[in-house]
């Protein structure tokens, strides 16, 4: 079968010359060249919004460029559709992944194939992959009781069934623990050695290094350049990948001995949701002037966690929850907030925003409970006052004074959003995913602000999914997995694989690790 | 060459106007060309229509009198769906609250009782309206029972009551067996704004209603939580408002306006209790919500223009000899272009010639 892959190493396998996509006047891939070669891992490489998606999307046939030509194997080729791509030999696997959770992995993946498959040959095709590339995948599961992990195992699969000669991965690490990450680069080196051709979609120069022979990268739109990773230091990529050095974020000092701000005891929870995770004494302290994170793999009851502690969803008794001294388990979001307690989802539009209302409208949605109204009246100048501050302290790019929220770019928003509250002077911040699809100076610029926020003598609570940054600006982190949180550990002395661990629920591996590391 | 639909980056305002504008303009092209396969001349067809009602003072006072109902319960709808509810109802709640309401004119017939007798129709017919606009707001809210259904199939419910009503237990005695309640004594009757015209004070409570809405919407902290709760039910959560309560108030308040419409109705320009006293003002005030863009502003002039349709139905059918369902045909294109144009305000149209398209920026 991989006999026919034998082409010269001269000839592309996939070639894209001056791929030009625009959306309106938004040019969100500029006259792109991009060689593919089999038995090669190609990195594409770039912030959020430089035009990878776009791109990508592109190439598997999603969307049709505006200019600019594909040729496959030397031949020129218009992509209809992504089952034209798939024909020709191109399987892809997004960072979304689009399963049936009621289904089993067998039935979800006899889905994306051909309707003439029998299930018994796709079964058995199942089985030999998951042996031949290590991919273990119990195909009569049902999906909702998977991992993340596994998840995208079976995303994979399903690429492979169809023996592609081109694999397109779209951020395939940005849901995994650093083991599972590990897992997946064995895989991809199988894959590879067998001939077949790799683009590899990151942010993450790391991963970048250490597993792909060529990076391209773009900035804006545009190629920047095309390198070899492995010749290149994480610095310089990550300056052709920004244009500019990115500010280092300064950190506070922790807050020894202040008193604690942020109690969550024995906190359990039923979800509403039948695939929600159900929340397990969750145990924790912040003290103000810290900055407590929570990692973990998305799904692991974050969603739940900040839904109980904003009073989305009310807790069972009172007392679960204190906020500066008061008991607020079964108080409503508005008067969490009048206790100085305030909050940021993950999701940017449609939680924290109206995304059709105006940022004025969008400030009065958590501003309502703490001012901005007399006697049931609506103070117009107070919400654009807040507008206008998060403007000039959070320096927001946007095309008028007070445009609606969908209009402003991910970066924008969420300082908008991060920046409604802190002008507020919290004296509790629960924020969920700060910095999650933004790029690295809006990024910088919000990190920077929850540290200073807890300079101040606030308690701030950071959920998120990426351990680096957690690393970066919290004093402690514990680590949530299936609801359950693990005791919090300071953040200098952590040690990833030892986090990773603990992500991946091995808490007796962990353990073991942590005594090694202590002895 | 093709049609693409852009998304804009924001809201157009001047499409926002436009919309209902063009919505208009293309349902007068529909109906012209029906009214030629009528074998009508179809200018002369839409003056008669539209303009000649405007001409003189008796069709103008009949146009008011007509969108008195439908600006009071298109403004209660308008909240409804703002807050992303479905009152289909509203015919329903204005046929119960003319019953409820007539009850007390009913039961007075004859007897002396005072001034207090109107107004006392007024508050139970509003009353009335809003408990039954209740049932399905309750289903929904408790048991996740569709409203649209609900809402609907109640107002069958509410025609056979009435039916019921004027032929059984109060039908007029003196009526010559007519299905027809007696008529309202004066002090039941809501009195004329001007001597020998039907025009009633209902206009002014409508014009009220109107400018109360706007405030409550516009200004106060209510207002925004209806927009917020149709616009983005979780953010609406993350707000701390609730969607429940917001569901069963909006569908009492305009279940009050459509019951308050209703009694007016009756206890106005027709002056007893009948079946098909209404020519089905509460669906047709959907029509207005839609068409006003659900902007009180915009539902008092949607009104005027509905009702004009009515009066010019009634003249066409007299002077051009067409059918009077011709208006509801009217009403129904109305209402199909109304919720087309409105994507113009979210999306532009662009074409794009192939040539354009192959070469994108180069």
């Amino acid at each position: 079968m991989l006999d026919q892959m034998q082409t010269p190493a001269a000839q592309p396998l996939l070639q894209a010359i001056g791929i030009t996509k625009l959306y309106g006047t938004f040019v969100a891939n500029d006259h792109i060249d991009l060689d593919l070669h089999p038995a090669q891992i190609h990195a594409l490489l770039g912030e959020n919004g430089a035009g990878k998606s776009t791109f990508v999307k592109i190439a598997y046939g999603l969307i049709q460029p505006n200019a600019g030509e594909l040729r496959w194997l030397g031949r020129k080729t218009v992509l209809a559709g992504p089952a034209q791509a798939r024909a020709l030999g191109i399987g892809m696997v997004f960072q979304h992944f689009s399963l049936f959770e009621n289904l089993t992995v067998a039935e979800n993946i006899a889905l994306g194939l051909p309707p003439d498959e029998s299930f018994a040959k796709v079964s058995a095709g199942i089985a030999e992959i998951s042996r031949r590339y290590g991919l273990p995948l119990e195909p009569r599961r049902d999906v909702w009781r998977l991992s993340v992990g596994e998840r995208q195992r079976i995303e994979i699969v399903r690429a492979l069934m169809q023996s592609p000669r081109l694999l397109i991965l779209d951020e395939p690490t940005s849901v995994l623990t650093p083991q599972e990450a590990d897992q997946l680069f064995v895989v991809l080196e199988s894959l590879k050695a067998e001939g077949r051709a790799i683009l590899y979609i990151s942010h993450k120069l790391d991963e970048v290094k250490r597993l792909c022979d060529t990076a391209t990268i773009l900035r804006g739109g545009k190629k920047v350049a095309t390198c070899d990773p492995r010749r290149e230091t994480a610095a310089s990529l990550a300056r052709m990948m920004v244009g500019t050095e990115i500010g280092e974020v300064k950190s506070g000092a922790a807050g020894q001995g202040a008193a604690v701000r942020l109690v969550v005891r024995d906190l359990s929870l039923v979800p509403d949701d039948p695939h929600g995770i159900r929340l397990d004494r969750i145990r924790l302290d912040v003290r103000g002037g810290e900055i407590l994170g929570i990692a973990g793999v998305a799904g692991n009851g974050q969603d739940e966690l900040f839904a109980a502690l904003s009073g989305e969803r009310l807790a069972d008794s009172d007392g679960d929850i204190v906020i500066d001294g008061h008991a607020a388990g079964r108080l409503s979001i508005t008067k969490r907030r009048r206790l100085g307690a305030a909050f940021v989802p993950e999701e940017r539009l449609g939680h924290a925003t109206a995304p059709r209302m105006t940022l004025s409208d969008n400030a009065l949605l958590t501003g309502h409970a703490v001012g901005m109204t007399h006697d049931g009246f609506i103070d117009r100048t107070a919400a654009l006052n807040v507008v206008d501050r998060a403007t000039k302290t959070f320096d927001i790019r946007k095309a008028k004074r007070d445009p609606e929220a969908v209009s402003l770019s991910g970066g924008n928003l969420q300082k908008f959003v991060v920046g409604r509250e802190i002008l507020r002077e919290p004296g509790v911040l629960v924020v969920s995913q700060p910095t999650w699809g933004v790029d690295a100076g809006a990024a910088a610029v919000i990190r920077q602000a929850l540290i200073d926020l807890a300079a101040r003598g606030a308690a701030v609570l950071v959920i998120s999914q990426d351990l680096d940054e957690l690393l970066e600006i919290t004093d402690r982190i514990a680590v949530v997995f299936t609801g359950r949180l693990s005791p919090a550990i300071d953040s200098k002395a952590a040690d990833r694989e030892h986090l990773g661990l603990l992500m991946g629920g091995s808490t007796a591996q962990a353990q073991e690790l942590g005594h090694a590391v202590g002895a | 060459m093709r049609l693409v639909l852009e998304p804009r980056a924001e809201r157009s305002v001047a499409a926002a106007i436009a919309s209902p504008l063009i919505a208009v303009g293309l349902t007068l092209l529909v109906m012209s060309v029906l009214f030629a396969l009528l074998g009508k001349n179809p200018l002369n067809a839409l003056a008669v229509y539209f303009l000649h009602p405007l001409t003189d003072s008796y069709s103008l006072q009949e146009t008011a009198v007509k969108a008195t109902p439908l600006v009071m319960i298109a403004i209660g709808l308008s909240l409804c769906y703002l807050a992303n509810v479905w009152n289909i109802g509203a015919e329903g709640q204005f046929v119960i609250g003319a019953i409820a309401g007539s009850y007390i004119a009913v039961k007075t017939q004859g007897t002396d009782a005072g001034a207090w007798v109107l107004p006392a129709m007024l508050l139970l017919g509003a009353v009335a309206g809003a408990l039954y606009a209740l049932l399905p707001a309750i289903g929904k809210v408790r048991f996740g029972a569709s409203e649209i259904l609900t809402s609907l199939m109640l107002v069958y419910v509410a025609d056979l009551l009435l039916d019921y009503l004027v032929r059984g237990p109060w039908r007029d005695p003196h009526g010559y067996n007519f299905p027809t309640t007696a008529e309202f004594d004066p002090v039941a009757t809501v009195p004329t704004l001007i001597e020998g015209s039907r025009l009633h004070i209902g206009a002014l409570i409508a014009l009220l209603v109107v400018a109360i809405a706007w405030t409550v919407l516009g200004r106060t902290i209510k207002g925004f939580e209806i927009r917020v709760v149709g616009a983005a039910p979780k953010a609406a959560r993350f707000a701390g408002f609730n969607s429940d309560h917001l569901v069963l108030l909006t569908f009492a308040v305009s279940g009050a306006l459509a019951g308050l419409a209703g009694i007016i109705e009756v206890a106005g320009p027709v002056g007893h209790l009948q079946p098909g006293f209404s020519p089905g003002y509460g669906f047709t005030a959907i029509i207005v919500a839609f068409l006003g863009r659900l902007n009180p502003i915009g539902i008092l002039i949607a009104g005027l223009f509905l009702a004009l349709t009515f009066i010019g139905g009634e003249q066409a059918q007299i002077s051009l000899k067409v059918p009077l369902d011709l208006t509801k045909v009217f009403q129904g294109i109305l209402l199909f272009f109304v919720l087309a144009c409105d994507s113009l305000i979210l999306y532009r149209i662009r074409i794009l010639t192939s040539r354009r398209a192959a070469d994108g920026v180069a």
